[in-house]
């Protein structure tokens, strides 16, 4: 069996006297969309965090396409997020200065692309994630989930081999959050990228290929393709 | 919800009278409408008939005797099999599921189990309906959002159960007493 693009096995993550993991575990594989699911404080972010390279663990391991990550000193972990990894958060956390245009250009210019060949490539995302429209306003000028959107397009313009989704649609209505969804997730398909999608929304994770829950810091996996194999 | 299942649950938390299960279920399970003592015994000489539960003793008593019904081990794996069989996802299934957990924990079998079967069963219905609605038209849409909310509607009650089953062993255990 080959190996998984990135897993985590048996992470551990202590804040002080709390335990925020104990022993998580997730593997995933290139193309699938996973649901990270769980109560408040169940750790569920916290995984997210530790599987992207931008909290170290405690304990436990996290390797990316062989590599351990908590192995790779900071630049490289910091090359990993610019390159392979998109990231999507509740809050898009657009730079309300720029332009959408230019905030989804920036991962490309952070990258060393030329502007008019970043903005090209931000301008054929936005279209493709219809809100076009968009492109010359300022975050602060369109709507939640538009920006959402817009934050979307931004995670996925480097072509990430895997997207980190954090609460996506936690501060939209539901035909906003339902629009984001589907054009994540049909995005996400057509480019192969893998994405973990960290909701406490079953009608999120229902985008997904499979979910794991997230309890007291622990993982329970359940591999779940059909109704029918559920009852084995 | 099965009537019969029920009282092979109570009956394999300890061998009961007649009289003994109505109790039980009323306490549990009634939420205001008892069992009738007719509905009772008919169900139990069909469990006898089938060969799921037993006389276990015969006791005189002011009126007629009273018989201690006792589960058998088919009976057991009737009941089992019911438990961890998770319910097809449809509307309105709290009353079954509530009555499936509380006979977990009466029973020492894993509630959290029993929850997470379930749980993984809806999120599988609700994945299939989410893929129909991406490939259908607006009314498709229409129509499997109904489901959906329903069955979110159902997960949450799950989650919620799960998350309060410390409190609800406490209170089964303390009606049981």
């Amino acid at each position: 069996m080959s190996e998984p693009l990135l897993s985590a096995r048996k992470v551990r993550k202590q804040y002080g006297l709390t335990s925020a993991l104990d022993g998580a575990s997730l593997a995933l594989d290139a193309g699938e969309t996973v649901a990270v699911m769980g109560p408040s404080g169940s750790g569920k972010s916290t995984l997210l965090h530790i599987m992207a390279g931008i909290v170290r663990p405690d304990g436990g391991e996290v390797r990316y396409r062989g590599e351990e990550l908590s192995a790779m000193g900071d630049a490289r972990r910091s090359a990993l997020r610019r390159t392979d990894f998109g990231f999507l958060f509740q809050f898009g956390r657009l730079v309300p200065e720029l332009t959408c245009l230019e905030n989804v250009a920036l991962p490309l210019r952070l990258g060393g692309l030329r502007r008019r060949a970043a903005e090209k490539s931000a301008g054929q995302w936005l279209e493709r994630l219809e809100v076009g429209d968009s492109a010359a306003k300022r975050p602060g000028e369109v709507s939640g989930g538009e920006g959402q959107l817009v934050a979307a397009a931004r995670a996925l313009v480097t072509g990430p081999r895997v997207v980190f989704a954090d609460e996506p649609t936690g501060a939209l209505d539901s035909l906003a959050g339902e629009r984001v969804m589907r054009l994540l997730s049909a995005a996400a398909r057509e480019t192969r990228a893998a994405v973990v999608l960290v909701t406490h929304e079953a009608r999120v994770a229902a985008y997904a290929d499979r979910e794991i829950v997230v309890r007291d810091g622990r993982t329970r996996d359940f591999a779940s393709t059909s109704s029918t194999d559920a009852l084995r | 919800m099965s009537l019969g299942q029920t009282i092979l649950g109570l009956l394999e938390a300890h061998p009961r009278h007649g009289y003994d299960i109505k109790r039980a279920y009323d306490a549990h399970f009634a939420q205001g409408r008892s069992l009738h003592y007719g509905q009772v015994y008919s169900t139990l000489s069909r469990l006898l008939k089938y060969g799921l539960v037993e006389v276990e003793g015969v006791e005189p008593g002011d009126g007629p005797e009273r018989k201690r019904y006792a589960i058998t081990n088919a009976g057991i794996t009737d009941v089992n099999r019911w438990l961890v069989t998770p319910e097809d996802p449809e509307p309105y299934l709290q009353n079954t599921l509530y009555t499936k957990v509380v006979l977990a924990l009466l029973t020492g079998r894993s509630a959290h189990d029993l929850l997470d079967t379930q749980r993984t069963q809806h999120l599988c219905r609700m994945r299939e309906l989410t893929r129909r609605k991406e490939e259908g038209d607006l009314v498709d849409s229409l129509v499997c959002d109904h489901a959906l909310f329903h069955l979110d509607a159902d997960l949450r009650w799950l989650e919620l159960t799960a998350d309060r089953l410390d409190d609800l062993t406490a209170k089964v255990t303390a009606d049981y007493e």
